[in-house]
C-alpha cells in the first residue's frame, strides 16, 4: 500500500504537449478517478503512472520512491487495460499466476493466492478454460485477478468496463467497489463516464486538454463546480447554462428576462458583470411538483416543448431566453408538448459563473 | 429416336476433367507407372518393359541416393534452423525501426527478387578459390596464405551452399515474421510489462506464442523448398566433386537426363516426395496447435 504523487507532470509527443504540469496527491488506500473526455490527457497520466509512458518533465513518487526512471516491472504497480489485455495462450488459472511464476514464488504461493483471488471473484469454475471461451464479464474478472495476486502497492485502472453491456457495467461498477474495501488499496481509475466517476471515487480528478480542472470527493465537484467545464460534465442531465448581465441586484438574460441574483452572490458581483447562471434540472421544477424549497426562489412561467418520462420522475424541456433548459419533474403526470407550466427556480441551488473566465464566482 | 446426353453436371466439369487430367493426372500417372519399367530417354521402346519393384530396391539399396537423401535432411534442418533464427533477429530489429523502415523491408526483400540461379553463379564466384571474393579478403587481411578449396573439399562446399540458400532464403523468414509481429497487440506485452518481465521474458511467454503460426507457415513453405533444392548446387557444384554435395534432386535430375534412366529417376523422385510430405505435414500440426494455443480455433 502506498501513496502516489505527481508533482508537475508533463508529457511531450515531440512539440505537442498533451499533459501540462499535472499536480496530484493521492493518499494511502484513496480511490481517485480521473475523468474527462476523450484526449483529455487522463489515460496518458495513468500510462505515466504505470510506467508504460516515459516522463517528460516533473516527478512522480509511488510510496517514497521516484519512479520517473523505473521501468514498470520495478514499480509494484498492477493495471487492468480497457481490452482486458488476457494472454490468448494461457488457462485462466495461468492468467492468474503469470505475474507470481515471473516473479519466481514457490508453487504452493502462486496456489494460494491465486485461488484466493478466484475466490474473491467467483473465478473458480473457469479456472481451465482459455480467455478466448468466457464472456467479456468473466474476462474482466480475469484481468482484475490478474492484478490482485500481487498485492501491488497501487492499482491503475484504464476504462476497464467501457467494453461491457450497460447492464454488465453497473455489475461490475458495484464489484470493483467491493473489491477495493476488500483490498484495501490505492486505486488510480481512469474513465470517461462521470457516472462511474461519481460512483466509485473516494475523490474525482476532472481534466481537460491536459490540465486539472477540478479535484473533490463526488459531492463537492457536484455541488460546487469549478467553473462551467465541470458543471457541464459531472451529472446528468448536464447543468442549464445561461448568459446574462448583472443588473442592480438582477441578472438580466438575453431576452430581458431577468432573475435575482443569488444572495449567496450578492457580495461576490460588481454592476454590468458579465456571468453565467447556472442550474440543474433538479432546482427547476414545476409549482406542485417540486421538492419543498426552502430559501429564495423565482417563478418562471414557460411551455414544455418535451418530455422524457423516467417512471419516478419526468425531464421536462423548455427554453429561457431563447436557450433549451431541462427541468424535473417530480411525481410526473403526463405532459403534452406546448402546455404551459409555472416553474419554480430554486436560487439557493444556483450557481454563478464568470462569462470571461468561466470560473465559478463562489 | 432420342439423342444420348451427357448429364449436364458432368459437361459442366468437363474442362477442368480434361485440363487436370492433362497437366497432372496423366504425367502423374505416367510417372508413377514408369518408375516401375526401364525407361530410358533413350529409347522409348524401353517404356514397356515392366520390371516391377526393382528400380525402388535398388535406390533403397543404393548408398549414394541415401547418402544424398541424408544430405538433403542434413542441409534442410541446418539451413531452416539458422534461417528461422536470422529471420527471427532481422524482423525483431526491423520491427523496432521507426524511422525508414519501408525502405528496410523493401531492402530486406532484394534477395528474393535474385534467381536462384543468378544467385547460384554470385556465391560460385565470390567463393571461387582462385579469383573469388572471399579468399581475396582472407588473403589481404593476412588471415590465410593458401586458397582454400571453398567449393572442392567436401565440407566446406556444403557450407558455402549452405551460405548461399541462406542469404537467397533468411527474408522469406523475416518477412513472414515481421508480418506476425505487426499482428502482436500491444496491450498484452504492456500487461506483461506491468506483470514484472524483462524484454526477454516478454519475448518468451507473450510475443513468442503470438508469431509461433508465421514461424511454422514460414518453416513449412521452406522446408519444401529445401527438400526440392537444385539450382543452387547444380549450378555451384554440380552435385560434385566426386557427389561430395550431391543432394536427391542433383541425384535425380543426372539420373534423369544426363544418364537417362527415366525410371529410376521417378522411382527415386517418388521416395523422396514423402520426405516433402512429411515436412508439410508436420508443419502443418504444429501451424494448427500454434493457432488452437491462441484460442484460432484448430
Amino acid at each position: 500500500m502506498a501513496q502516489v504523487n505527481l508533482r508537475n507532470v508533463v508529457k511531450r509527443y515531440g512539440a505537442l504537449q498533451v499533459v501540462h504540469g499535472v499536480d496530484l496527491n493521492i493518499d494511502d488506500n484513496e480511490f481517485v478517478v480521473l475523468v474527462g473526455p476523450s484526449g483529455c490527457g487522463k489515460s496518458t497520466t495513468l500510462r505515466m503512472i504505470a510506467g508504460l509512458e516515459a516522463i517528460s518533465g516533473g516527478e512522480i513518487v509511488i510510496g517514497d520512491r521516484v519512479v520517473n526512471d523505473l521501468p514498470p516491472r520495478h514499480r509494484n504497480i498492477s493495471m487492468v487495460f480497457q481490452n482486458y489485455a488476457l494472454y490468448p495462450h494461457m488457462s485462466v488459472r495461468e492468467n492468474l499466476g503469470f505475474s507470481l511464476k515471473i516473479a519466481k514464488k514457490t508453487q504452493a504461493e502462486i496456489d494460494q493466492a491465486v485461488d484466493e483471488a478466484a475466490e474473491i471473484l467467483s473465478l473458480t469454475e473457469y479456472m481451465d478454460r482459455k480467455p478466448g471461451a468466457l464472456s467479456g464479464g468473466q474476462r474482466q474478472r480475469v484481468a482484475m485477478g490478474r492484478a490482485i495476486v500481487r498485492h501491488p502497492d497501487v492499482f491503475l485502472f484504464d476504462e476497464p468496463l467501457s467494453n461491457l453491456d450497460a447492464k454488465l457495467r453497473t455489475q461490475m461498477r458495484t464489484e470493483i467497489k467491493k473489491l477495493h474495501q476488500k483490498v484495501n488499496s490505492t486505486i488510480v481509475y481512469v474513465t470517461h463516464d462521470q457516472v462511474e466517476a461519481m460512483t466509485l471515487a473516494d475523490r474525482i480528478v476532472i481534466m481537460r486538454d491536459g490540465h486539472i480542472e477540478q479535484v473533490g470527493t463526488p459531492l463537492e465537484v457536484f455541488e460546487n463546480p469549478a467553473n462551467t467545464f465541470v458543471a457541464t460534465f459531472i451529472g446528468s442531465p448536464p447543468m442549464n447554462l445561461l448568459a446574462g448581465r448583472v443588473s442592480k441586484d438582477r441578472i438580466v438574460l438575453e431576452n430581458g428576462l431577468d432573475v435575482p441574483v443569488p444572495g449567496q452572490f450578492s457580495d461576490k458581483t460588481h454592476e454590468g458583470q458579465e456571468v453565467i447562471l447556472g442550474f440543474r434540472a433538479d432546482n427547476l421544477m414545476p409549482v406542485g411538483h417540486a421538492m419543498p424549497m426552502g430559501g429564495a426562489s423565482a417563478e418562471l412561467d414557460m411551455a414544455v416543448t418535451l418530455s422524457e418520462p423516467l417512471g419516478t420522475e419526468t425531464l421536462l424541456f423548455t427554453s429561457i431566453a431563447g436557450k433549451e433548459v431541462q427541468a424535473k419533474m417530480l411525481n410526473p403526470r403526463p405532459v403534452a408538448p406546448g402546455e404551459r407550466l409555472s416553474f419554480q427556480l430554486d436560487l439557493t441551488r444556483c450557481h454563478l459563473f464568470d462569462a470571461q473566465s468561466q470560473n465559478s464566482l463562489r | 429416336m432420342t439423342r444420348f446426353r451427357l448429364p449436364a453436371w458432368f459437361v459442366l466439369l468437363l474442362p477442368a476433367i480434361i485440363v487436370l487430367a492433362a497437366v497432372v493426372l496423366i504425367p502423374l500417372l505416367l510417372s508413377l507407372y514408369s518408375s516401375f519399367t526401364s525407361y530410358r530417354l533413350t529409347r522409348p521402346d524401353s517404356l514397356y518393359n515392366w520390371i516391377g519393384t526393382f528400380n525402388y530396391e535398388k535406390a533403397a539399396k543404393s548408398a549414394h541416393f541415401w547418402a544424398a537423401f541424408g544430405r538433403t535432411l542434413l542441409l534442410l534442418t541446418i539451413a531452416l534452423n539458422l534461417e528461422m533464427l536470422l529471420g527471427l533477429g532481422l524482423a525483431l530489429l526491423v520491427n523496432q525501426v521507426t524511422y525508414g523502415q519501408r525502405a528496410l523491408r523493401t531492402i530486406m526483400m532484394f534477395p528474393m527478387m535474385f534467381s536462384p540461379l543468378l544467385v547460384g553463379f554470385q556465391f560460385k564466384f565470390i567463393f571461387n578459390d582462385n579469383v573469388g571474393l572471399v579468399n581475396n579478403a582472407l588473403q589481404s587481411l593476412g588471415l590465410s596464405n593458401t586458397a582454400i578449396p571453398w567449393l572442392v573439399d567436401g565440407q566446406l562446399a556444403f557450407f558455402s551452399i549452405l551460405v548461399a540458400e541462406m542469404w537467397s532464403s533468411t527474408s522469406v523468414f523475416a518477412i513472414l515474421i515481421l508480418a506476425g509481429l505487426f499482428a502482436v497487440p500491444r496491450d498484452p506485452i504492456e500487461a506483461a510489462k506491468v506483470d514484472g518481465c524483462t524484454p526477454w521474458q516478454s519475448f518468451r511467454h507473450i510475443t513468442l506464442p503470438y508469431i509461433m503460426p508465421f514461424i511454422y507457415i514460414a518453416l513449412a513453405i521452406r522446408s519444401l523448398d529445401v527438400a526440392r533444392a537444385y539450382d543452387i548446387v547444380q549450378i555451384m557444384t554440380n552435385g560434385g566433386p566426386a557427389r561430395r554435395t550431391e543432394l536427391i534432386w542433383t541425384m535425380i535430375g543426372r539420373t534423369g537426363y544426363v544418364d537417362a534412366k527415366m525410371g529410376y529417376a521417378n522411382a527415386m523422385g517418388y521416395i523422396s516426395i514423402f520426405l516433402a510430405i512429411f515436412f508439410t505435414i508436420y508443419f502443418f500440426r504444429k501451424l494448427n496447435a500454434a493457432r488452437a494455443e491462441l484460442g484460432m480455433g484448430g
